[in-house]
């Protein structure tokens, strides 16, 4: 009998907090301990995450494999899956198979600057490059991580990027539409007006992933491409429904491609020349 | 490739032999539509029909089957089953090249547990056919096959030609070897080769595919879509019965009553409209436009890109089908622009 790729298996949730209202964290690892170490991915991959009786839908990585053994997503509430899975405790099962998709082209990235810019909900899967350029910090340039959000309290892992800031190896600049809180510290603004801290930036040695809701996309590729990035060194990743995550079931096919095989993340030229990417 | 013949008057009587390998199945009419069915009464087997409604892929991806249970302490469980060995009579040439383009789709990158497990328990038997009025493989180079079948049938006029396409097709034939006969004449070539020749001259229609990549390319932003889009009905009925579309959903089943829950999968369609939608509610090919553009698109492009060869083999069951005639001739000739008959 041949192997059932379909076959999800069994991850226990060691962890988990409410990263902003509707958005939780999720770290869970292999039931079989043996198995954690054994789940390679790249940061920009998925998993196909199932619920008994629910259903099964595709997850960003929001950790990185420079941390083996755990695996981390940031789940918001909005279907019929999440709602069950925001039910769920540490220590109870969920099932998991993958990784699925290309993820980020990593190993060109080497000896590159790299302008991570999240939107929202995009700091999931950028979180996992962030961390993965961090962790190997030598085998990238300049590292610039540019987050924005509609409200102090809409920003995830806000500590976490807020202890960033002490490092002195990346600008880590974080900004919100509108501080209701009073007590922002960080800059206030869209994302886009962070472009004007980036200095000195060999365009043709950088590398630049967009995460975000879409009606950030067009604004921030008009900045990249007034920097003179190529094209082809701007990289985003997309959403569509998937089913399988193998290329088989047709729900994320755009065109001649499949969005869970050779996407999620696509490059700025893809977009231009393949339709309907965004 | 080894050729033996086969009286026509045995025909019967060797299928039913092959019951000791398996289920036979075959093409069989039930009131006006040919549809393959497990065969208890031969005399019932419609050796005319061309396209059986649900084509091959039926056997291979059923319309709807549990991929697993959930059992009570929390496991997921394979509900496939073993599969009984299905003999299917009387599959005409293009549907087998439908065939070798899901086994490319399924078997390479990712292969498919369940598709794999499926086509292990099924022997293809060809059959030669003359084509009707809605056929077109001949334009498509599908009208004939050399691989993909484990028998093959060539109706001959007073017997069949019988090819061994297998070593499992061997076996089937080996099983009553006595009916067969071994010697093939130069009368029986000069026969195959006129009747070759008739055949293949058979065919009425064309569909001219040259450059259609280019086309679905530039017709992209044509109003001519959008007209289409009008007409079409979203009811999915192309996908349903086109040989190479084999799109599904995956859902889960809550079990009542003390039954396990599973986990099922079901054919879907591009076409319906809810296949790209996406949790928070956003659709991606909201527009019915969108969506045929993209089913002819995935046909007569991404095919051709990704594995050589468009997913159109020619069997006519779009045009057989569709209630409100939208059809991959069609659609060709609309976007070259060619005078559409009314």
């Amino acid at each position: 009998m041949s192997e059932n790729l379909y076959e999800p298996i069994p991850m226990r949730i060691v962890r988990r907090y409410d990263l902003i209202e509707n958005v939780r964290f999720f770290q869970v690892r292999p039931v079989e301990i043996e198995k954690a170490l054994t789940i390679n991915y790249k940061p920009g991959q998925f998993m196909m995450v199932s619920l008994f009786g629910v259903s099964e839908a595709p997850f960003s990585i929001s950790s990185s494999p420079s941390r083996p053994g755990l695996l981390e997503f940031g789940i918001r509430k909005i279907g019929v899956l999440t709602e069950q899975l925001f039910k769920l405790k540490e220590n109870e099962i969920i099932h998991i198979r993958g990784p699925y998709g290309n993820g980020f082209p990593i190993e060109k990235m080497y000896e590159y600057n790299l302008i991570i810019i999240a939107g929202g909900l995009g700091a999931v899967p950028l979180r996992s490059l962030l961390l993965y350029a961090l962790d190997n910090r030598d085998l990238f340039k300049k590292i610039y991580f540019l987050y924005g959000a509609r409200r102090p309290n809409e920003m995830l892992f806000l500590r976490e990027f807020l202890e960033l800031k002490e490092r002195e190896d990346l600008e880590c600049l974080l900004t919100v539409d509108k501080d209701d809180t009073g007590t922002w510290t960080e800059k206030i603004g869209v994302v886009t007006e962070l472009f004007r801290y980036l200095k000195d930036i060999d365009p043709q040695k950088t590398y630049a992933a967009v995460c975000g809701p879409p009606v950030m996309y067009r604004f921030v590729i008009d900045k990249l491409v007034n920097l003179q990035i190529p094209k082809h060194q701007i990289l985003m990743t997309l959403e569509r429904r998937m089913r399988c995550g193998m290329g088989k079931c047709g729900h994320c096919v755009i065109g001649s491609i499949y969005t869970c095989v050779d996407g999620p993340v696509f490059t700025y030229w893809d977009v231009l020349h393949m339709k309907d990417l965004i | 490739m080894k050729a033996y013949k086969l009286k026509k008057e045995y025909l019967k009587e060797y299928l039913k032999s092959l019951e000791d390998f398996g289920e036979v199945w075959g093409p069989i009419k039930k009131k006006d539509i040919d549809v393959y069915e497990k065969i208890s009464d031969y005399s019932l087997l419609n050796l005319n029909a061309l396209r059986p409604i649900l084509p091959l892929k039926k056997f291979l991806i059923p319309p709807k089957f549990n991929t697993f249970f959930y059992t009570k302490d929390g496991k997921y469980e394979n509900a496939l089953k073993d599969i009984k060995k299905r003999i299917i009579f009387g599959v005409h040439p293009c549907e087998i090249h439908a065939l070798l383009v899901l086994d490319r789709l399924y078997k390479e990158r990712y292969p498919d547990y369940y598709y794999l497990t499926h086509r292990k328990s099924t022997l293809i038997i060809a059959f030669s056919c003359v084509p009707d009025d809605k056929c077109f493989a001949r334009s498509l180079n599908t009208h004939f096959v050399e691989e993909g079948f484990d028998l093959g049938f060539t109706d001959l006029d007073e017997y069949y030609l019988v090819w061994v396409g297998s070593s499992e097709g061997d076996d089937l034939l080996r099983h009553r070897l006595d009916l067969f006969e071994e010697k093939i004449t130069s009368k029986d070539l000069n026969h195959y080769i006129e009747w070759r020749k008739w055949r293949d001259n058979q065919y009425q229609l064309n569909l001219d595919l040259t450059a259609m990549p280019d086309i679905m390319e530039l017709s992209y932003d044509l109003e001519v879509w959008n007209e289409i889009g009008e007409k079409c009905l979203s009811c999915g009925t192309c996908s349903m019965v086109c040989p190479t579309c084999t799109c599904f959903n995956i859902v889960d089943h809550l079990g009542i009553d003390n039954e396990p829950g599973r986990r099922e999968r079901f054919w879907d369609s591009c076409m319906l409209k809810i296949f790209a939608l996406v949790a928070g509610g956003f659709n991606f090919r909201e527009k019915r436009a969108d969506r045929v553009k993209l089913w002819y698109t995935h046909k007569l492009k991404a095919f051709i890109t990704e594995f050589g060869k468009p997913a159109c083999v020619g069997c006519g069951r779009c045009i057989a089908n569709c209630p409100v005639n939208i059809n991959v001739l069609e659609i060709t000739k609309i976007l070259k622009g060619e005078e559409i008959k009314k």
